[in-house]
């Protein structure tokens, strides 16, 4: 009887072991098509409404947790933004003689320069569930292909504080659809460098908007790196990086150009070939509860080859 | 070792679906310091802790698989975790059977430990390339903390719910009798 029963544990446990190790097998071996991805993605069209159902029933303990969260963090906040607010200040006043003069070359060139958001029909969509893990950083939205959303599309959002890229589209279903975050090691999105005016000393040329690709670590969600700058790159703490509209074969995806990224928090090896830029998102990839997704393309300065 | 009868997997069921969905509408976007407990976990370990290897091996190897679907994850990787959070505390129950409070407790926070190392051991096998980093470490440290503090309340409620489902189990029994009179050898003496 003792016997019959081991043995019956240890087949079970066998079963189960193997079952797991076919699945992961099978899962990796087969294409985006394939037929276990489609019965994932058919689990995830029927699930996602009791996903939503769930999302809105639980959304007053979340933001109860959040807002504990935020008072004790708003504390230790103050002095900081003081300080950062009187910076910004003298930013906006170095930034409006730079807007005027844009608005003048703009209307010099005969630029679009509606070519904002608005122009890129933009699908408001609500966060429904998010991966518990530090591996995998993604999120599912409610609005999935009968909205209009497509594998692919840039997704933009925004935190109490700042909006700006967040990832892309990855995979959607009638109802719902995941996007992968840029602090996902999947991820990579070319960017520009811009200049913040106030960090001047010692001098270098403000208008420089040196290039790279922001990738991430994993289990580094809160820190984005840029690399494949060149050592003539001055890049300093305080500068912005934000969407350059490139592509190219390194690349996972394309976005539209000017999206803010994050804010750059330290470089090593500055000045090297290797120097390695720290960027801090500009979103709260965990506290974003809306997010948007791009779904037309309006981007004149992105080639017509650059289709993925 | 409990027989896994109909109503048994029935509130097995309801229970996986209802972790999972808790976990990923909302106690994932819940931050505290950095990261978020992870419920799946707790209450598998909690239901081998009640129910057995066998039985706590399968509930893991399912609720995986219902986390994988949910979030387009690799198939199969969280069911090979969490297999072995619930077969490790089943066990546990077998061989030691122990009585103390705080049982519960020491269970979430290896059944963490297991989910946590073991899915980031998967994932360097599986060639994702990663710095082991501070940051990661951290993280793994402050989860593992977080679910031991929710291990107590967790198991609380996952046993209230199956309780009924459960075979009666000879230490319940005993218990009962002796606070009904009869056997104890208090009412003897």
């Amino acid at each position: 009887m003792y016997d019959k029963t081991v043995r019956r544990r240890r087949a079970v446990l066998a079963l189960l072991v193997v079952s797991s190790l076919i699945l992961l097998t099978a899962y990796f071996g087969e294409s985006a098509g394939g037929g276990l991805h489609s019965v994932q993605r058919g689990v995830l069209e029927v699930v996602s409404p009791i996903q939503e159902g769930a999302s809105r029933a639980l959304k007053p303990f979340r933001d109860f947790f959040g807002w504990a969260g935020d008072t004790i963090h708003a504390k230790g906040k103050v002095k900081d933004l003081t300080k950062q607010r009187n910076v910004l200040y003298r930013q906006l006043v170095a930034e409006r003689g730079a807007t005027q003069e844009n608005a003048r070359l703009q209307n010099l060139l005969g630029l679009d320069g509606n070519n904002g958001i608005a122009a890129m029909k933009p699908i408001t969509a609500r966060v429904i569930g998010s991966s518990p893990t530090l591996w995998y950083a993604t999120v599912v939205i409610d609005k999935g292909t009968s909205s209009g959303v497509r594998a692919g599309m840039p997704v933009i959002a925004s935190d109490q504080d700042n909006g700006g890229l967040i990832g892309k589209v990855t995979n959607a279903t009638g109802d719902a659809a995941q996007v992968t975050l840029i602090t996902d090691h999947t991820i990579s999105v070319s960017a520009r460098v811009i200049a913040d005016r106030t960090d001047d000393k010692p001098p270098r040329n403000l208008n420089a908007s040196p290039t790279g690709i922001v990738q991430t670590e994993v289990g580094r969600p809160n820190d984005l790196v840029l690399g494949y700058t060149t050592r003539n790159d001055d890049i300093r703490p305080g500068d912005s990086i934000v969407s350059s509209g490139i592509c190219s074969a390194r690349l996972t995806g394309v976005y539209p150009p000017d999206l803010p990224i994050g804010t750059v928090t330290s470089v090593q090896d500055a000045g090297t070939d290797d120097q390695k830029v720290n960027v801090r998102p500009m979103v709260n990839m965990r506290r974003i509860q809306f997010v948007q997704v791009l779904s037309r393309r309006v981007n004149a300065n992105r080639p017509t080859g650059c289709q993925r | 070792m409990p027989a896994l009868n109909p109503g048994l997997a029935l509130r097995l069921l309801v229970l996986g679906l209802v972790t999972v969905l808790v976990q990923v509408s909302a106690v994932s976007q819940i931050t505290i310091a950095g990261t978020n407990a992870d419920l799946t976990p707790l209450v598998v370990g909690s239901v081998g802790l009640l129910c057995g290897s066998v039985v706590g091996a399968t509930f893991g190897f399912f609720a995986g698989l219902f986390v994988d679907m949910a979030l387009l994850q690799t198939l199969g990787l969280s069911s090979l975790v969490y297999i072995v959070c619930g077969y490790g505390a089943g066990r546990l129950r077998e061989l030691r059977d122990p009585q103390a409070g705080a049982t519960p407790l020491v269970v979430g926070a290896l059944s963490t430990a297991i989910a946590t190392i073991g899915f980031s051991i998967m994932n360097f096998l599986l060639g994702v390339d990663a710095p082991v980093s501070f940051l990661l470490l951290r993280q793994i440290i402050v989860t593992i903390l977080l679910n031991t503090l929710i291990a107590l309340p967790l198991y609380a409620l996952v046993r209230r719910w199956l309780l009924p489902a459960l075979p009666d189990d000879p230490r319940r029994r005993r218990r009962r009798a002796y606070t009904t009179g009869g056997l104890s050898p208090l009412s003897r003496a």
